[in-house]
């Protein structure tokens, strides 16, 4: 709870740690998966700019692309049309082969954290890799970290089986901190959790938000949690998917959770409910049915 | 109180439905055998089986000789089939060419049982050392090339793209990536890849040779001595045994994270 207070009373712009870069800028993307003749088109001319240290929600229905477009975002997939820029220079188009890059880190569904590896060495590996630090230098800023996002330097030389599944996740998102990422890309990180830990997590999510204050890009098909997390909320069309709506949320920071019942909340929620229940009804008529 | 407590706790630790079991099982053997019951005239009992082994066997060298023979042919064909087995299983699941050039050699000479390898191993080899220990190689060879092959197969590919991302060079990718991703399937390929060594180098010594605990147990069939076939089975199963153990031993050395 004392970094609550703390985020209270830091102002927003004059945070040290506010983001200088990390400026997203996705042009008329489009990504046809075309395995056998058939195109498939994922996702179709999407166009969505993100400000430095915007937190952005991506909503849609289940095979959206919203992933598709995440994974073009990372560098680990093509696209078929468009370009996306990062602070003015281009990341992804036709002509560049996908490269992925320590500055938008990735984390996923399931978890990618390395089993073999302790949390400690887990968070160490990026700048290692790198070699942007040294071992010294990078476990004092691991430890560091994993202190000040809610006292994890106790779980240090676990290995990640040993965790819950929650702490597992915000490990996961330390690791992704450590390397100074402009851009963190989030793949729906929350969606195989019950409800109290899922607002928990939101809890330590929005803290380390504050603490770095990162582009996020947050992939989910949970709205209200994106309205609750995010400043600007994108819904998308079902596949092809494409840009349907873009919301300003307006609530103050810090989010609290008693916002998730004020009358502001409620009046966006109900707003980006009729696209996103539009989407869920086409994508569902289509017969594409959830799929994990 | 101490002492006590250890008491305690051996007693609980103690499976004695399980003792209860074992001899159980020894004393309907007795009784079997003791009343001629149909099958079991020429069967030895387990204490006729002890007598033997505590007059004839146990301060013999030519009996301890079986055990070092065995468990040497057993350590080379294994180890021989790990050292080249993990290697090939990695590049069939790393390297594209490799797969399309060897997979449907590899897949054509699995199902051959070792045993039908006896023969043309005799007739190949130098000596008939060379030849056991080709057999029991060619026992666990291709069930650790297939596990390995598999483990590469699995390994999620959310673990490759961010290694990728953090800026891990292709080759790091492997060595730190993709070898400790597929120790527990090379884990699983030495367990059962050592039990198998068992099943073939005690049948390759029937065949195939005049030492080694196979030849013993099959001696004492041929020699009309049924208590040392049974003392040979005994011997056998209690190598196996300390074999799986000390394998047992090994993997949890290799994946310390499996401890939790």
């Amino acid at each position: 709870m004392a970094l609550f207070d703390k985020i209270e009373v830091t102002p927003r712009d004059a945070a040290t740690s506010a983001a200088i870069d990390g400026a997203l800028s996705i042009r008329r993307v489009s990504k046809v998966y075309d395995p056998d003749g058939a195109g498939v088109v994922a996702v179709q001319d999407c166009s969505v700019e993100i400000a430095p240290g915007e937190f952005v929600a991506i909503v849609g229905p289940s095979g959206c692309g919203k992933s598709t477009l995440l994974n073009v975002l990372a560098g680990f997939d093509t696209l078929t049309a468009g370009e996306i820029l990062l602070d003015g220079n281009p990341l992804a188009s036709v002509s560049r082969p996908p490269q992925p890059g320590p500055d938008r880190v990735v984390v996923f569904q399931h978890g990618a954290l390395f089993p073999w590896k302790t949390v400690l060495e887990n968070i160490m590996y990026g700048p290692l890799r790198q070699k942007t630090m040294t071992n010294a230098a990078a476990e004092e800023k691991a430890l560091d970290l994993l202190r000040r996002c809610g006292g994890l330097d106790t779980v240090a030389s676990s290995y990640p089986a040993q965790l819950s599944s929650g702490m597992q996740r915000r490990v996961e998102i330390i690791r992704a901190l450590m390397n100074e990422p402009k851009v963190l890309l989030l793949d729906e990180p929350f969606r195989a959790m019950d409800s109290v830990s899922k607002a928990t997590m939101h809890r330590h999510l929005l803290e380390m938000y504050s603490l770095c204050r990162k582009t996020i890009v947050f992939i989910t098909h949970d709205l209200e949690e994106a309205i609750y997390l995010a400043d600007t909320v994108i819904v998308m069309t079902t596949r092809p998917g494409t840009v349907k709506k873009v919301l300003k949320i307006s609530l103050p920071r810090p989010r609290l959770p008693q916002m998730m019942s004020s009358h502001e909340y409620l009046e966006i929620k109900r707003q980006v409910a009729e696209g996103v229940h539009e989407e869920a009804k086409k994508a569902f008529e289509r017969g594409e049915r959830e799929h994990a | 109180m101490r002492s006590s407590s250890a008491f305690v706790r051996w007693r609980k630790g103690l499976n004695w439905r399980g003792a209860v079991a074992v001899a159980s099982f020894i004393l309907l053997w007795q009784l079997l055998v003791r009343f001629k019951v149909p099958g079991f005239e020429t069967i030895p009992t387990l204490s006729d089986v002890f007598s033997t082994f505590w007059t004839k066997y146990m301060l013999s060298a030519k009996y301890w000789k079986a055990w070092a023979v065995s468990f040497e042919r057993v350590g080379y064909g294994f180890v021989i089939s790990q050292v080249l087995g993990i290697p090939i299983g990695l590049l069939l699941g790393t390297r594209q060419m490799f797969h399309d050039v060897m997979f449907s050699v590899i897949e054509i000479l699995r199902p051959i049982p070792p045993l039908a390898w006896v023969p043309i191993s005799i007739l190949f080899w130098p000596t008939n050392e060379m030849s056991i220990v080709f057999i029991t190689f060619i026992g666990a060879f291709f069930i650790i090339v297939i596990n390995v092959h598999d483990g590469v197969r699995s390994i999620k590919k959310e673990h490759l793209w961010l290694a990728r991302s953090l800026g891990a060079s292709p080759w790091r990718i492997f060595q730190r990536i993709i070898i400790p991703s597929v120790i527990p399937s090379i884990a699983v390929g030495m367990t059962l890849g050592i039990a198998v060594t068992w099943n073939v180098v005690i049948a390759a010594e029937m065949i195939a040779s005049d030492t080694g605990l196979g030849r013993l147990t099959w001696e004492g069939y041929v020699s009309n001595t049924p208590a040392v076939v049974i003392l040979g089975m005994i011997s056998i199963g209690l190598a196996g045994y300390l074999s799986t153990k000390l394998v047992d031993y090994a993997e949890k050395k290799m994946m310390p994270w499996r401890k939790a």
